[in-house]
């Protein structure tokens, strides 16, 4: 308990002494340069004081969330053939492998050049380039179910559901939470650039509205909306994990 | 005797490689026994005996290449779903699901044969009480010492009521102290329980206190003798059984440390 209080402090401190340091410079520099935290506070209260802009927010949001969903179910179903067919790993793990070097930005120009139609495309590039990851990682949770307690499972005899439900399903878990929470982060870099190129409303278009206005406040305000929307969902995610994993070992001493 | 239940007629197994090209040598070669309802058999043999494989034929997780395994005059690997239920399993490690209780460690084996959840967990209570783990019902497995984890998986096996016990070395692992208090209490279990119950194990001591008939393994995996102790037998006769068993089972070793 005292542990957590201390990190979290720690991590308080750090902001504060970021923050400190972002309004003395404030004080040096013009105010397109860095401007002060009042400005970017008051354009942050605009955001979250006209539905328009919240809904602008709960745009990229929900595009993150549909991205991932979307990534995540397809990751799960080829992590599963991968797992069950070693032929089917053999195809599809280099093609996987490939797709992790194409950088975000190739899949913004392909998917404008085969798409109509916005939102398609956004969901299109979320799908892509968050893809490999939920395959390996949900792979390597698949792979790091036990033998001994597989074993054990076969000598009562369940059926394939209950085997599912008693002991993958509690073995992928935590891997698929991982998994979750590092794509969040991976997926608020890679929507921003989507909506950068080929949308007209979202975090990515504000932001863009925003270089064209030369007003570095709103784009930090805009930025630090994506950054809480991130950090809120970890939280959730991390609420999740703490509660799904209650039953592991804590030491005392950390490492 | 009274009509076998478990029947292997001519077994043997060979192992392949990922590609499917059998490996060389037999991991059991030609095992023919009998075992009858109620019977507690020990099986006792070297480290790489194939008395672990025999199990697995036995729970039906392997296929014999060559010969039958019978259990009910069904074989278990084809007919593995109608095992459920009929046949429970103490492995040498006590392979708890980490992310479930004691209780509902226990209760395992009656979920998947669809016990309803109110009447599987006063049996699984009921058990834990058994094996002196009453107040533990609520406890991760991380947070229990290997003894009391065995005591878990040892009841797991007995609280689904199957009429065939199957235990690979489950004592293995625990220290001599706690290792002969489980091993009592297994006994007692089996024995109120009459529970028909291959035991396996290297010990011969172990053997001995627990096998109304030792079937002695040597590689691979034929039977090259068979002894039933009495509990009547002296201090002597059991001395010598003790020896004839050790020189069935080091008989034609090049091993220096078995000769």
């Amino acid at each position: 308990m005292l542990r957590h209080f201390t990190v979290r402090r720690e991590a308080l401190l750090a902001m504060l002494g970021l923050a400190v340091a972002w309004q003395v410079a404030s004080l040096f520099f013009p105010a397109y340069l860095f401007p002060p935290l009042q400005a970017i506070a008051a354009a942050l209260v605009k955001i979250f004081t006209s539905w328009h802009l919240v809904g602008e927010a709960a745009a990229t949001a929900l595009r993150i969330l549909a991205g991932l969903a979307g990534a995540f179910a397809l990751g799960v179903a080829f992590a599963v053939a991968m797992a069950k067919s070693p032929k089917v790993h053999d195809y599809l793990f280099p093609i996987l492998h490939f797709n992790q070097g194409i950088p975000a930005l190739s899949w913004v120009v392909i998917s404008i050049i085969w798409f109509k139609t916005t939102e398609f495309r956004i969901w299109f590039i979320m799908v892509v380039t968050t893809l490999p990851a939920f395959a390996f990682q949900v792979l390597d949770a698949y792979r790091s179910i036990s033998k001994d307690i597989h074993e054990m499972a076969l000598s009562f005899r369940p059926s394939r559901y209950d085997m599912f439900r008693t002991v993958v399903l509690p073995t992928v878990v935590p891997g698929i939470l991982t998994a979750w929470k590092v794509n969040l982060g991976n997926a608020s870099r890679v929507v921003v650039v989507a909506e950068l190129v080929g949308a007209t409303a979202g975090v990515g278009y504000q932001l863009l509205q925003m270089q064209q206005l030369f007003d570095l406040a709103g784009a930090l305000a805009w930025t630090l909306v994506l950054v809480l929307f991130v950090l809120a969902t970890q939280q959730v995610l991390s609420a999740i994990e703490t509660h799904v994993l209650r039953y592991r070992a804590q030491s005392e001493r950390g490492l | 005797m009274p009509e076998p239940i478990i029947r292997f007629e001519d077994v043997s197994k060979r192992f392949a490689d990922k590609d499917g090209r059998e490996l060389p040598g037999y991991a059991v070669q030609g095992l023919s026994f009998e075992i009858a309802a109620g019977e507690l058999i020990a099986v006792v043999g070297r480290t790489g005996c194939g008395k672990s494989t025999m199990f697995n034929l036995l729970t039906g997780l392997l296929e014999p290449t060559a010969g039958a395994v019978r259990v009910y005059g069904r074989d278990p690997f084809r007919d593995f779903d109608w095992f459920r239920g009929k046949v429970a399993v103490v492995f040498q490690s006590d392979r708890l699901l980490p992310w479930r209780s004691a209780v509902h460690n226990v209760a395992y084996g009656l979920e998947l044969n669809k016990v309803g959840e109110h009447e599987r967990l006063r049996i699984a209570c009921e058990w834990l009480e058994r094996l002196g783990l009453k107040g533990y019902e609520d406890t991760y497995p991380h947070a229990l010492s290997g003894g009391m984890r065995q005591r878990v998986s040892i009841a797991r096996a007995f609280a689904v009521n199957a009429e065939i016990l199957l235990c690979d070395e489950p004592f293995s692992s625990l220290d001599e102290l706690t290792g002969a208090k489980l091993r009592a209490e297994f006994v007692r279990l089996v024995r109120e329980n009459r529970k028909t119950s291959i035991f396996i194990t290297h010990s011969i001591d172990e053997a001995l206190a627990l096998g109304e008939r030792i079937l002695v393994f040597r590689p691979p995996a034929y039977i090259a003798l068979q002894v039933r102790p009495s509990e009547a037998a002296t201090d002597a006769e059991r001395a010598a059984m003790k020896d004839a068993i050790l020189a069935a089972m080091t008989a034609g070793s090049a091993d220096p440390v078995a000769a």
